[in-house]
């Protein structure tokens, strides 16, 4: 195979509701690939049946052998029940050296949180400690659900530089989940419209004028995405610096 | 030396708390505490089936333990409110333990010995049962630790780790089964639960890592089962009891001392 992770017919369901239908996706190396989609639309669950976290109910989902892959849950919360500093975590579910743990709490901007307890992070510091776990044993795919929830502007910012310096550096591939849609403009090789199944998928540029895409976000002003492209496509009667601001 | 039916109690309450321990911390991390009573009960009707069939106890209240932890894992992960599912089991486990033991003829089944435990009788054969099951959960979880740690954590931080927490899952069952089944002669079937829960409890607020809790949770057991049985036989009173008094007590002291240290709450 070609891909680090390929889905062919992937049908799943929660209880009787089917959630995905007939997904087919692959993801090559230093690929991005952003997933966008409404809530409830399936993003999640693509990530967690990709990482082999949840079982399809029809097709198959392969990884490549001895795939290393960093995961960033969505929404993920310790309650204090069990003592957990963050040093410790990251030596789940395999020891690291503590050289490795502060490189990779550094580049997450957590390197002061080693000896905290998890349980006592704030949302943005436990969503950057996530981050760390995720970047460590030089992963081959970082598979990423709404990582930047709860960081701050330029915590948002550097992350987004991080993960394609990330790419170019080491030839890692990206997986993600957004609603910061400008970003995915940005940062994406690939974009994947996901409502249940794939709407559409393709280069940005392409996506956004796709109908189906348009369908879901609509145009002109419901959409950020497509605010976007309208601001700098055919908005010619303001002054150039008040157009930018979506970028 | 073993002659001595006090030596033997104070082995076996030892033996007993610290096979507890590395069990006890995953019923707290985890909330497991009713999916212990449900199991723990079940022992009973293990018991009563055991003399039925003239098969040893421990093998009888092993087989039903492992049935009730299985069925219930299944019925929950079926979506089946786990509470609910809990609350029929522990209960109706526990009468038809009570109902199978008054079927069975004659004086053979000394119930209150099953239900509270009763440690002044126990045999050179109890005590081997005791730390052989002892040494398998210690083993079985120390050999799983790290993966168990994250699967508690997060079941998708785990799979994407390439850890199967059904997996893991299974391991905690079948080390409950064995607990549960080594503990049912020191505190009885009703207080097992609280053999496991209480010191994992007490060891939570003065814990960093996981290990420290771990290692908290065996010294307040083993604390409890020598004070435990020191007040049994100061007192006369039941032992079993006594070794969940002491427990508790514990808990009572290193909770306030938690909250004036740190006020961290867990
Ligand atoms: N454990 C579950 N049990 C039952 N239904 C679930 C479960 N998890 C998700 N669902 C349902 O599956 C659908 C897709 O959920 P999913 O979490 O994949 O959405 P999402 O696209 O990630 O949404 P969001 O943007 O809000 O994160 C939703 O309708 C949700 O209600
Ligand atoms: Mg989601």
């Amino acid at each position: 195979m070609s891909g680090l992770i390929e889905a062919q017919g992937l049908t799943l369901r929660h209880g009787t509701r089917e959630v995905l239908r007939d997904v087919d996706f692959s993801i090559a190396p230093a690929e991005i690939v952003t997933v966008v989609g409404p809530n409830g639309s399936g993003k999640s669950t693509l990530l967690r049946a990709l990482i082999g976290a949840l079982k399809p109910s029809r097709g198959k989902v392969t990884r490549q052998p001895a795939l290393r892959l960093g995961y960033v849950p969505q929404g993920l919360r310790l309650d204090g029940s069990m003592p957990m500093t963050v040093a410790r975590f990251l030596n789940l579910p395999k020891r690291v050296s503590a050289a490795d743990c502060s490189k990779v709490l550094d580049e997450a901007g957590a390197g002061d949180l080693a000896d905290r307890q998890m349980s006592d992070l704030s949302g943005g510091q436990f969503q950057r400690v996530l981050l760390a776990r995720a970047l460590l044993n030089d992963p081959q795919i970082l598979i990423l659900d709404e990582p930047t929830t709860g960081l701050d502007q330029p915590g948002q910012a550097s992350f987004y530089r991080q993960i394609e310096a990330l790419r170019d550096r080491m030839g890692c591939a990206v997986l993600m989940v957004s609603h910061e849609l400008h970003v995915v403009m940005s940062a994406s090789d690939r974009v994947i419209c996901l409502n249940g199944h794939v709407c559409c998928e393709g280069h940005p540029e392409v996506v956004a004028q796709a109908e189906e895409y348009r369908a879901l976000f609509g145009t002109g002003t419901q959409g950020a995405l497509a605010l976007y492209r309208h601001e700098h496509t055919h908005r010619h009667d303001h002054a150039p610096g008040e157009t930018c601001d979506a970028g | 030396m073993l002659d001595d039916f006090l030596v033997r109690a104070v082995l076996a309450a030892v033996g007993a708390a610290l096979a507890a321990a590395p069990l006890g911390v995953f019923v707290v991390w985890r909330r497991m505490a009713y999916f212990g009573d449900a199991t723990s009960h079940a022992a009973i009707l293990g018991v009563a089936l055991a003399l039925a069939l003239s098969v040893p106890v421990f093998a009888g209240t092993l087989v039903v333990a492992l049935l009730v932890a299985f069925g219930v894992a299944r019925l929950t992960g079926r979506g089946y409110a786990a509470d609910m599912v809990l609350g029929v089991a522990a209960h109706a486990a526990l009468a038809t333990g009570l109902v199978a033991s008054s079927l069975l003829s004659g004086p053979r089944l000394n119930l209150e010995a099953y239900l509270f435990g009763d440690i002044l009788a126990v045999s050179k054969m109890d005590l081997a049962v005791i730390w052989g099951g002892g040494a398998a959960v210690a083993a079985l979880i120390g050999w799983r630790w790290q993966a168990l740690l994250l699967s508690t954590l997060s079941p998708d931080l785990a799979a994407a780790s390439g850890v199967k927490p059904e997996r893991e899952r299974v391991t905690l069952m079948l080390a409950l089964a064995l607990v549960v089944a080594v503990a049912l002669k020191v505190v009885g079937a009703l207080l097992i639960a609280a053999l496991l829960i209480i010191p994992a409890a007490a060891a939570r607020p003065l814990s960093r890592t996981p290990e420290g809790m771990l290692a908290g949770a065996a010294s307040v057991g083993v604390i409890a089962a020598l004070g435990g049985l020191w007040a049994a036989w100061s007192f006369d009173t039941p032992a079993g009891p006594s070794i969940v008094c002491v427990a508790a007590v514990t808990f009572g002291i290193s909770a306030l001392g938690g909250h004036l240290v740190g006020g961290r709450n867990g």
